[in-house]
């Protein structure tokens, strides 16, 4: 007559997994909102400058990204330290981004053409050399309206 | 008749969709967000016809970065930090100087008849300056036209800039645009 039953062959009780897929989810939806879809493979490495006075880029399907920075790793051997360009997933030249620009405004609808938005995604190591020429060439393109990217911090050290 | 109880649906594969669900989100997309400094370039000049836009020399701010990222205002070095500075005082010109830029008046929604300055900054650099001081520089002149524009949002309004809506935040913007010009590239001779 104790108190205290003896421990018979008594199994520990299984961990609920009923709430797993609700936690999941609410990860999967966190991950959903505040990741965007990669544009391509980088080969080059940027790493934007700090600036304070920035804007957010509204609208995705009116930008096209112009990269530039030193190659990553595996293709230094060919191409060296200096910053290159990057367009799409290819290795360009600074001549071919009229083509480029071309490229990409067939692909918009005719009236968004002029809202048109070329992103430069530039390694802060990065001369100024290479993007005067870049600058030069959207003017041909006539591809006037460019942002700066830059990552957004309160103060710059 | 009696009601047959309601079949459960089996709900144990369901964290398995979701995890698969979350793994294919966490390769295929990046967390960078796309936050960065809008600019227009000019268009360039139409063949044969030579464009020149003369500038009185006082309304023009020549900011000079040289291959040693060393920062110039009028001819004379400067410290970052102090280019913010400089370039409120040229565009305000409180006190009429001479050296700084003019102003004109304009009508102007909200305001009615308002001093506005014709004053440009024409940033220069040679093709060995850095894309980050490039960048920082454009930063602190972006930073001073920010600054003047809150001073007089807060005035007129008691608001800040960013908080102005449609119409306020044109007439704000057409007292003090963006005038920034990006030179035609040219070679800075180092000292």
């Amino acid at each position: 007559m104790s108190k205290f039953r003896k421990k018979g062959n008594k199994q520990a009780p299984s961990l609920s997994t009923a709430s797993l897929p609700d936690i999941v989810f609410m990860l999967l939806f966190f991950f959903m909102t505040v990741t965007s879809m990669k544009e391509v493979d980088l080969k080059v490495r940027t790493e934007l400058p700090d600036a304070t006075e920035v804007k957010k880029l509204e609208n995705k399907s009116l930008i096209s990204y112009i990269y530039v920075g030193p190659p990553k790793e595996q293709y230094k051997k060919k191409l060296g330290e200096n910053s290159v360009i990057q367009l799409n997933d290819e290795f360009q030249e600074v001549g071919d981004i009229a083509a480029y620009i071309q490229a990409e405004r067939d692909n918009m609808d005719p009236e968004n053409k002029a809202k048109m938005t070329t992103a430069l995604k530039i390694d802060k190591s990065a001369l100024m050399g290479i993007v005067i020429d870049i600058k030069q060439e959207l003017r041909k393109a006539k591809a006037l309206k460019i942002s700066y990217n830059s990552k957004k911090v309160d103060e710059i050290q | 008749m009696a009601k047959r109880p309601l079949q459960e649906i089996n709900a144990g594969s369901m964290a398995d969709i979701a995890f698969l669900l979350l793994i294919f989100f966490l390769v295929t997309t990046t967390m960078n967000t796309n936050t960065g400094m809008q600019r227009k370039l000019a268009a360039l000049p139409e063949k044969d016809v030579k464009t020149s836009v003369e500038m009185i020399k006082r309304n023009v701010m020549i900011v000079l970065i040289n291959k040693d990222n060393k920062i110039a205002i009028g001819g004379n070095p400067i410290h970052i930090s102090n280019v913010t500075e400089k370039a409120k005082l040229f565009f305000k010109n409180p006190n009429n100087d001479p050296n700084l830029s003019e102003k004109t008046s304009k009508e102007i929604p909200f305001f009615g008849m308002i001093n506005v300055t014709k004053g440009v900054i024409s940033i220069q650099n040679d093709r060995g300056t850095s894309y980050e001081k490039y960048l920082q520089v454009q930063n602190e002149l972006v930073r001073a036209i920010n600054e003047l524009r809150d001073e007089i949002a807060m005035e007129k309004f008691q608001l800040h800039y960013n908080e102005l809506s449609g119409n306020k935040k044109e007439a704000v913007e057409e007292i003090y645009p963006l005038a920034i010009s990006e030179a035609e590239p040219m070679e800075i001779i180092k000292k």
